[in-house]
């Protein structure tokens, strides 16, 4: 049978958006190719509801499995057990982190096929074909797969969540073992939030800063910036300033920060990579400032002034706030 | 303590790459150069050394690719590796992720390295998961996307951000690790150690060598399967402005901004 299993990340009771997204395609997939859609959710005490819950994404059933949470290698275990029984042909992943390590990690162990930074799955001919962008989205490749079972790592919000309504899943317990190696990790802490809570979801105009910045400091132009533009505006910025502890986590844009879409996103020194692509593409309104002519986010900048932003932000801060009066 | 450092040498960041659209494999020709994301795996490599927690006996650069990929193991010798190993083989040529770091982890077997480290992403496949392959098939621990690495005798102690903020994870050697380009800030090589690089030892490989399944490996034989491209969806190319007046560059964004009335 050609079933697709589908891994749904959750942390603090809820499931992760991701996931939900690639429920509801696996189920969409899984219907078309004529098998169900299974869900399969490892973790510590899961809430026997909130698996069931998958069923309003079309997961035909949910299998919850016991183990450590927020390590990959356990669920490599956990998929690699519920596979081993038989029906699945696809094992299916949404945009993050966690999902790269596992679905890498089950294609070694069952010598499958693995496809990452997926943007679109179809059906055809009774097996799934993937389109995976490479070389700097400049192109898309479709990949299929010659192993009994095919992998498939979604990207970001690469799938739309679909709530049909259709009522609780069947929840069955999966018993595994853990292999040597998966008990050689262990959490320490999970979810620390570096710096400040600040909101970025809700402001109608972000100013994004980057490595570009220079340093921490730099930051107050991206300040200025947005004060200019009013209450409605806020600061974001990309891991590579986030991790360098130049700005706070929860101002991160991108696979492993928010997902946004302001009227206006405004990038200075920042050079575009997909990772924090996906996080703000649907803008409506892309403005970036970059001092190299060849930076990617000026193939997706409505946009694009090339120049320093130490120069033009300053004036840029003046100009706004004499527009406002 | 042993460490293996796998590093791999991409088209240079100047060069444009293609696909070559008969084989949907990456037209390879050009300027190459060491992946700079793999600079920071064999500079975390050097502070453990230098870190001394653990004496570390060895660094050893790994790469497969084909003959053209020494330059990227001299590259990673003259940044502190003290010998390279490299497989190259036809039969591997054109192998998917799977087959890729199921040859890496053959590789890797004989040497028996207590830590390999990987770079967060090659700058060419960008497919972040090499490690998570390789420690499958080595039986080990891993984390990828690690930006601190703490050494404590038989165990590491590495952070990481994950998709809920950053983990703290403890994880038992020997272990596979890929690091994150905020883990630490490569050095340069001296001049000196750019001209001893070709003399170090270097060791190459085939796969029979290393006991790679010669069925497991090579485009022909890898289960991910390319069978097509295509152009990504056209996109209406943006406006740019060259910065050359700096007043008269922001009379234009504020006009663009007001035309769109986001201000
Ligand atoms: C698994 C994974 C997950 C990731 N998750 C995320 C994520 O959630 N979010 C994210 O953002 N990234 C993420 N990344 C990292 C991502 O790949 C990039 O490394 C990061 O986005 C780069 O940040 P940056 O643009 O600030 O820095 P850089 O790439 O270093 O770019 C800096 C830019 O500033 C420009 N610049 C320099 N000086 C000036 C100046 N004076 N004036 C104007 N321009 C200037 C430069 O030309 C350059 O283009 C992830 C990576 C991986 C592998
Ligand atoms: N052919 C290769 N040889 C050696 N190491 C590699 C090779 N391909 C990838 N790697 C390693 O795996 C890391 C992640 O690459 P990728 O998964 O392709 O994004 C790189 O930074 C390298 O350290």
């Amino acid at each position: 049978m050609a079933n697709i299993l589908i891994y749904a990340l959750h942390y603090e009771g809820a499931i992760n958006k991701n996931s939900l997204g690639a429920v509801s395609e696996g189920a969409k997939l899984a219907a078309e190719l004529g098998g169900e859609a299974h869900a399969i959710l490892v973790g510590q005490g899961v809430d026997q509801s909130l698996a069931a819950s998958l069923g309003n994404y079309d997961a035909k059933k949910v299998l919850v499995a016991e183990g450590p949470e927020g390590l990959a290698q356990p669920v490599v275990d956990a998929m690699g057990a519920a596979i081993s029984g038989g029906g699945y042909s696809y094992a299916l992943f949404g945009g993050g982190l966690l999902g790269f390590e596992i679905g890498a990690g089950l294609a070694a162990r069952l010598g499958a096929g693995v496809a990452m930074e997926v943007t679109a799955v179809r059906a055809e001919g009774g097996e799934l074909i993937a389109e995976r962008p490479i070389l700097g989205d400049s192109a898309i490749s479709e990949i299929k797969y010659r192993s009994e079972v095919g992998i498939v790592i979604g990207r970001l919000n690469a799938f739309e969540i679909k709530e049909s309504g259709a009522g609780d899943a069947d929840v069955e317990q999966l018993s595994f073992e853990l292999s040597p190696h998966a008990t050689q990790a262990t959490m320490v802490t999970r979810g620390e939030q570096r710096g400040a809570d600040v909101d970025i979801e809700g402001a109608d105009i972000l100013v994004a800063g980057g490595r570009g910045l220079g340093k921490a400091e730099g930051f107050q132009l991206c300040e200025d910036l947005a004060g200019a533009f009013g209450n409605n505006a806020a600061v974001a910025a990309t891991r590579a300033v986030v991790d360098a502890g130049w700005y706070p986590y929860a101002a991160q844009i991108g696979q492993t920060g928010k997902t946004v879409a302001p009227k206006l996103y405004l990038a200075a020194g920042i050079s575009g990579a997909i990772q924090h692509k996906v996080g703000m593409q649907s803008s409506e309104n892309i403005v970036a400032i970059n001092k190299d002519s060849n930076a990617p986010i000026f193939e997706f900048s409505d946009l694009g002034i090339v120049g320093d932003l130490n120069k033009i932000l300053p004036k840029l801060t003046e100009a706004v706030k004499a527009k406002k009066g | 303590m042993k460490i293996c450092v796998l590093v791999k040498e991409v088209p240079d960041a100047a060069v444009e790459k293609r696909i070559n659209s008969s084989t949907g494999r990456m037209d390879r020709s050009g300027e190459k150069n060491l992946n700079p994301y793999d600079t920071h795996a064999i500079e975390a490599a050097m502070q453990v050394r230098e870190g001394g927690v653990v004496p570390v006996e060895e660094i050893v650069a790994v790469t497969m690719g084909p003959e053209s990929a020494v330059r990227a193991l001299h590259k990673a010798v003259s940044l502190g590796a003290d010998r390279s190993v490299h497989l190259s083989d036809p039969a591997v040529a054109g192998s998917d992720v799977a087959a890729t770091g199921y040859a890496l982890a053959q590789t890797l077997q004989r040497e028996k390295p207590d830590l390999v480290l990987l770079g967060q992403q090659s700058d060419d496949g960008e497919c972040y998961t090499i490690g998570a392959v390789v420690a499958e098939h080595l039986g080990m621990p891993s984390l990828t996307q690690v930006i601190k690495m703490d050494v404590e005798s038989d165990a590491l102690r590495c952070e990481r951000q994950a998709e809920y903020g950053y983990d703290t994870v403890q994880i038992k050697l020997p272990a596979v690790i890929s690091v994150g380009d905020a883990i630490n800030e490569p050095r340069y090589p001296s001049l000196k150690a750019i001209m001893g690089a070709k003399k170090k030892p270097l060791e190459a490989v085939t796969a029979g060598d290393v006991g790679i399944d010669a069925a497991k490996v090579g485009g022909d034989n890898s289960a991910a399967q390319w069978v097509a491209a295509k152009a990504p969806p056209a996109k209406a190319a943006g406006e740019i402005i060259e910065d050359e007046d700096t007043g008269e560059t922001v009379e234009k964004i504020i006009s663009w901004l007001d035309e769109r009335k986001l201000i």
